[in-house]
């Protein structure tokens, strides 16, 4: 694997999550890459909006469904470096979510400024 | 300009690996380097070699395999996404034990850090999928 | 900076293009490919919504052609490009977000 990057260049690096886990792979595949990115040494974000929202839900109990609980690897995000994680605050409304039901510490970000965040990105990773 | 793609989806299901393909045919033809396709979740199915579609029918392997020769594009295969999937090359075949193997020419099975590198080192990278 | 931002599924599917409007900055672009090429045309209830748009609003094309659309006059904020128009966007944008 070549996990090791040399190539000096710092980029900014959104991941924009906006689906729920286990219904599809997009959300454990999405967080495979911001853990495999944490080693290029960049600046990485990681945005939660629609059902994106949920793959944050604290109590995720999928041993019913037989495949793995990664929703624990968000808390670890931190020891790689990914610390800015922001989470719409309308998404979680309208899912009857608020901020207690998250497993980790975000950012909220309302709809209206989602934009700012994308603006200052040069790569965005949607899956 | 220097060009990155991801496949997200696999063939003749989803017109994502179609789209892509045309994409990027076009930014070649404009004269910009696509320095890398990089094929995630389903879409490292666009490079088993075993693919036969109806005579009538576009031959998705094959176009890739056609711009790698022609055009040099690097065609990465995600090695997690390929094992899950059965995509298996030679070196995947004997470390995995399997009896056979299965990607296509042109194609090369390599691991997610490739897609990272391709976002540093390209000027825009451009996602397909569903 | 301006995203261009592509947008792949029908509205009438699922709800990516509105999601997708309701947090894109003014000078932003959006571009219709695949089956959310079917809303480009003047007629469908995404019609309105398209028209008061404040982003340049552009659709691939050869899938508008593809779903037998071309006969269907094009909403007047809308652009056709094809693929080497698609990659003009591209080039012209400072990054892409592609609402998956």
């Amino acid at each position: 694997m070549e996990d090791e990057y040399e190539g000096g260049v710092v980029k900014k690096f959104l991941y924009v999550n906006r689906r729920a886990p286990h219904g599809t792979v997009y959300a454990l595949e999405s967080l495979e890459t911001v853990l495999i990115g944490a080693a290029f040494d960049q600046d990485v974000s990681v945005l939660f909006i629609d059902d994106g929202v949920f793959q944050l839900k604290k109590q995720q109990q999928p041993e019913g469904i037989e495949v793995k609980n990664f929703s624990k690897t968000f808390r670890a995000l931190e020891m790689y470096d990914v610390e800015q994680l922001f989470v719409e605050s309308e998404s979680l409304a309208e899912r009857g979510l608020s901020e207690d039901d998250l497993l980790v510490d975000v950012e909220l970000v309302s709809r209206a400024s989602v934009h700012e965040l994308v603006d200052q990105q040069d790569v965005i990773l949607s899956f | 300009m220097k060009i990155a793609v991801l496949v997200n989806e696999g063939p003749y299901q989803h017109q994502a690996s179609d789209s892509a393909y045309h994409f990027v045919a076009a930014a070649l033809d404009a004269g910009h380097e696509v320095s890398r396709v990089f094929f995630y979740h389903d879409g490292v199915n666009n490079g088993s070699r075993l693919t036969t579609p109806p005579q009538d029918d576009r031959h998705i392997q094959k176009r890739w395999s056609a711009l790698a020769e022609e055009k040099s594009v690097d065609l990465v295969l995600c090695v997690a996404a390929c094992q899950r999937r059965g995509l298996v090359d030679e070196g995947e075949r004997e470390r995995n034990g399997k009896d056979a193997s299965n990607i296509a020419e042109g194609f090369r099975i390599s691991g997610l850090g490739q897609l990272l590198e391709a976002g540093i080192e390209a000027d825009r990278l451009v996602t397909f999928g569903d | 900076m301006a995203t261009l931002n592509i947008v792949n599924k029908s509205p009438f599917e699922k709800r990516t293009l509105e999601q997708c409007l309701s947090r894109i900055a003014e000078g932003d672009s959006v571009l219709l490919i695949e089956d959310a090429s079917v809303v480009a045309v003047t007629g469908t209830a995404y019609a309105e919504l398209l028209s008061g748009c404040a982003q340049k609003l552009y659709v691939l094309s050869p899938d508008l052609a593809a779903r037998g659309l071309t006969d269907k006059e094009l909403l007047g904020t809308m652009t056709a490009v094809d693929y080497p128009g698609f990659v003009e966007l591209v080039t012209e944008h400072e990054r892409v977000h592609s609402w998956l």
